[in-house]
């Protein structure tokens, strides 16, 4: 639901946004404080692209991601085919959120629960993929702090360092996502919302749900297709 | 709260965005695909992670229904990474130069 701030008579009186008596922004702490948790965390993933950006312009060269990524099908090299499904997986996960904050604000019990887990499940296959991508990379020879001198890695070392932080802090936050979204179907499903009155705690979850979406936006644009 | 709900989006609005983050997901995808130079494969896909961020932001994260106060809170520090991009990156360019 929206904002439970109760209207006070100072109200009227003191008109301005800031004047007192009411809510300034319009939404209950808990979900000022999720957009202000998410604020900092976009901070902390924009410090780690442009990190990740100043030792991609200081390399004089990079390996090719069409290549590390490419995945072997049927005989025929497709590059960045498992990104690419990744991709698809996880704006796909933020849509069942969106479908849940939906049911949420209609009170649908059940289809809150389904659609929760969906995410979860989405979000689980996420981690699948990036965990085979992990596994094959490092199977290659790639670490944080090394690269093998063949090709396509070419001893660049900033890549395995840029590759594991991104993909692994993100990867974190999926993980700490589908954690929170089960927490949270849990609550739904025994009825604590219900109680309350109020199903805000999911659209709160979703906030940080879609956050992560968004920040593999900028993570598949500039580290895997750059 | 009834008009809470009003502002609130229906389904058809989550599924037509859905739909078009998928579009915009294969476009990009695509842009990588056809090799064109540099500069233009990096605005193309720079507008297209915008233009996703931006749908996911204003329809599924709900920011357009809400307060401009509390979008200009959350917006505009994003500022700020410009900034640090700027004064970053010719650090880096001259580590180049030096190798």
């Amino acid at each position: 639901m929206q904002s439970e701030t109760k209207v006070v008579p100072l109200e009227e009186v003191l008109k301005s946004d800031w004047g007192g008596g009411k809510s300034p922004f319009g939404v209950s702490w808990g979900k000022l404080m999720m957009w202000l948790f998410i604020l900092s965390d976009a901070f902390i993933f924009g410090g780690l692209l442009v990190g990740y950006g100043t030792l991609r312009v200081s390399s004089e060269n990079w390996p090719e991601t069409s290549k590390v990524f490419a995945l072997h099908l049927f005989g025929i090299e497709v590059p960045l085919l498992l990104i690419a499904f990744m991709t698809f997986i996880l704006v796909s996960s933020s849509g069942w959120m969106a479908l849940a904050v939906n049911a949420a604000y209609n009170r649908d019990k059940k289809r809150t629960v389904v659609f929760l887990l969906l995410t979860c499940l989405f979000g689980l296959i996420f981690l699948g993929c990036q965990a085979y991508e992990w596994g094959k990379l490092i199977h290659e020879g790639l670490r944080p702090w090394f690269a093998p001198d063949h090709p396509p890695f070419d001893g660049v070392r900033n890549f395995g360092a840029c590759f594991f932080m991104l993909t692994g802090f993100h990867g974190l936050h999926v993980l700490t996502g589908v954690i929170y979204l089960l927490i949270i179907a849990l609550r739904v499903g025994i009825g604590v919302y219900e109680r309350r009155g109020s199903y805000e705690a999911v659209e709160n979850a979703g906030l940080y749900w879609h956050f992560v979406d968004l920040v593999w936006v900028f993570i598949f644009t500039f580290f895997y297709l750059f | 709260m009834a008009h809470a709900e009003q502002k609130h989006p229906q389904v058809k609005v989550y599924l037509t965005v859905w739909f078009w983050l998928f579009v915009l997901s294969f476009s990009a995808y695509f842009v990588d695909l056809m090799k064109l130079p540099f500069a233009l494969k990096a605005v193309l896909l720079v507008a297209i992670a915008l233009m996703k961020a931006g749908l996911i932001a204003a329809y599924f994260m709900h920011l357009r229904f809400e307060k401009l106060n509390l979008v200009y809170t959350i917006v505009l520090p994003l500022i700020l990474l410009i900034a640090l991009a700027a004064g970053v990156m010719p650090d880096g360019l001259s580590v180049l130069m030096n190798r």
